[in-house]
């Protein structure tokens, strides 16, 4: 049989990073598995020796210390098994006597006229791709959707040598102005959104503006305006917020709130043994997600008392979402700009005219197909909640496409 | 490019930098389509981060590959089917 280990740790972004950090540290056997190749998750996604300094702290500390990093490797599933936990995974199965779930979050698309063209990304996919290295130099890009995320994109974009011919942003300027006061007391927040913009040209910034459709016969060419304004472009990244990655804790049987996982004090879920830390429980940012970290990875330790100083760096345990997340509002207009034969689930092409406003996920599911395919529902699934209120469908295993046989194997599901 | 590796696409021969992923090196080379859907569409990468599955493409001789968390080694064989 296995080893088992005293914590797993799913999911190697900051959030993760710092827990396994700190397992470790108290000396317990921790490993630490990510589909990734490289540990760091969205924001420290860089390429070797081009990670900002903070980065390259946590990496050093992760190095020292005695940790099983697992990489490219997806968990599919997880269960509780004879009072312990198996993470399933393509190749391996791991046992742990606690786990912390850090899975982050993905973006929120919605359909429009367009969007499947080859080189429309979403937002931070853009950034993902000019972050390993995809060469925009000279080239004219445009942002669009909503959300503080398409500011550091639009900076990444024209730090890297890129055009940015503009960033849509759907939310009116007014709305935007009522986080102002919150903004103002978070000195830092409104400095880095001020160097994004300075790195992009602010006069590229506008309010109550979206891409209505993007154009071209192989690949995007152009994107059209709301106003009409048809710009051209080699490359766009759109994207209309974060969705907090929870599968997995849903399979586990952890409670949401909002669509986001209920935490106590110590991180943990309402699953005892199983700790969240990062955006799963909550939009917060890195700090945020590093201090959630350290948390739950003291608290997944036996015997180790979560110190005061160590809770306070995570700042706040149940989630309320800060005004500057209220303040993106998705406005109606966005979500009905996809077209009757607009494809809405992009494994399988079904269009908007497919869905009945009157079904719900999983009938929308049985009847159309639509979430079926290998993304098992991650993109369209928000998507449809969006635009037609389907709710989200039950989350069954697999959490991410796996063969046949690896689900097979050995006991199965009690 | 300082470090580079060759890698070949349906067939044509690309260099890359060692460093970067099947995505990348495939966009860079002007290869944009990556599969063609179930309808016929072109369809490329979109999240950059393993959740989409849009990337798909065969790689020595594995079919359904996520070009975007695959990084580029030199002498790999890539079918987007086109
Ligand atoms: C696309 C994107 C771009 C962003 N860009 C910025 C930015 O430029 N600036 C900024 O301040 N904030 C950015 N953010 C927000 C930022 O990600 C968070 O503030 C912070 O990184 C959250 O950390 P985390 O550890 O919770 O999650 P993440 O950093 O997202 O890490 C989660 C990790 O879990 C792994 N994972 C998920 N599911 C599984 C599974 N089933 N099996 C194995 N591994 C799994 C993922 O591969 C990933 O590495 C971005 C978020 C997203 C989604
Ligand atoms: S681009 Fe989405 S999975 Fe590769």
């Amino acid at each position: 049989m296995a080893e088992v280990f005293d914590v797993a740790v799913v999911g190697a972004g900051p959030a993760g990073v710092a827990a396994a950090c700190r397992v470790a540290e108290r000396g317990a056997r921790v490993a630490l598995v990510d589909e990734g190749f490289r540990p760091g998750g969205q924001i420290y996604r860089h390429r070797e020796g081009r990670a900002p300094a903070a980065i390259g702290e946590w990496m050093a500390r992760l190095a020292r210390l005695k940790v099983d990093v697992i990489h490219r490797t997806a968990v599919h599933d997880a269960l509780r098994l004879d009072g312990k936990f198996q993470l399933r995974a393509e190749s391996v199965h791991l046992e742990a006597r606690k786990i912390v779930l850090a899975t982050g979050a993905r973006e929120l698309l919605l359909p429009f006229p367009g969007w499947t063209l080859p080189n429309v990304f979403s937002a931070g996919g853009l950034q993902a791709l000019v972050k390993s290295g995809l060469e925009v130099a000279g080239k004219p890009v445009v942002i669009g959707g909503s959300g503080p995320l398409l500011l550091p994109v639009a900076a990444t974009l024209a730090k890297a040598g890129a055009k940015v011919e503009l960033v849509c942003e759907q939310a009116r300027r007014a709305s935007l102005a009522r986080a102002l006061p919150w903004l103002a007391r978070s000195p830092r927040k409104l400095a880095e959104a001020l160097s994004y913009q300075a790195a992009f040209g602010p006069s590229r910034y506008r309010t109550s503006t979206w891409i209505s459709e993007a154009i071209g016969t192989d690949r995007l060419e152009a994107v059209v305006t709301n106003s009409a304004r048809r710009v051209s472009c080699d490359f766009a990244g759109v994207s209309f917020g974060l969705v907090p990655n929870v599968e997995l804790a849903v399979l586990l049987g952890c409670e949401l709130r909002d669509g986001f996982v209920v935490v106590d004090r110590r991180q943990q879920s309402t699953v005892p043994g199983v700790f969240v830390a990062g955006e799963p429980c909550g939009i917060a940012g890195v700090d945020g997600a590093l201090g959630q970290g350290l948390v739950a990875g003291d608290a997944a330790c036996r015997d180790v008392t979560v110190t005061a100083d160590v809770e306070a760096a995570r700042g706040w345990y149940e989630y309320k979402p800060p005004p500057l997340l209220r303040s993106f509002a998705l406005r109606h207009e966005v979500l009905e700009l996809a077209r009757a034969d607009t494809v809405v689930c992009r494994c399988e092409d079904v269009r908007l005219s497919r869905f009945d406003p009157e079904w719900s996920a999983r009938e929308a599911k049985l009847a159309t197909r639509a979430s079926m395919g290998p993304c098992q529902g991650r993109i369209c699934g928000p998507a449809l909640d969006a635009i037609l209120g389907y709710g989200a469908d039950c989350v069954r295993c697999p959490a991410k496409p796996a063969t046949f046989e690896s689900l097979l194997i050995p006991e199965d599901r009690k | 490019m300082a470090d580079s590796v060759t890698i070949r696409v349906d067939g044509r021969e690309i260099r890359a930098g060692s460093d970067t992923t099947v995505a990348v090196a495939l966009i860079n080379a002007g290869v944009w389509t990556f599969r063609t859907s179930v309808t016929g569409e072109p369809r490329g990468p979109v999240c950059g981060m393993g959740v989409c599955f849009e990337c798909r493409v065969a790689i020595d001789g594995v079919e359904h590959v996520r070009a975007c968390m695959e990084p580029v080694r030199d002498g790999m064989e890539i079918d987007t089917g086109g």
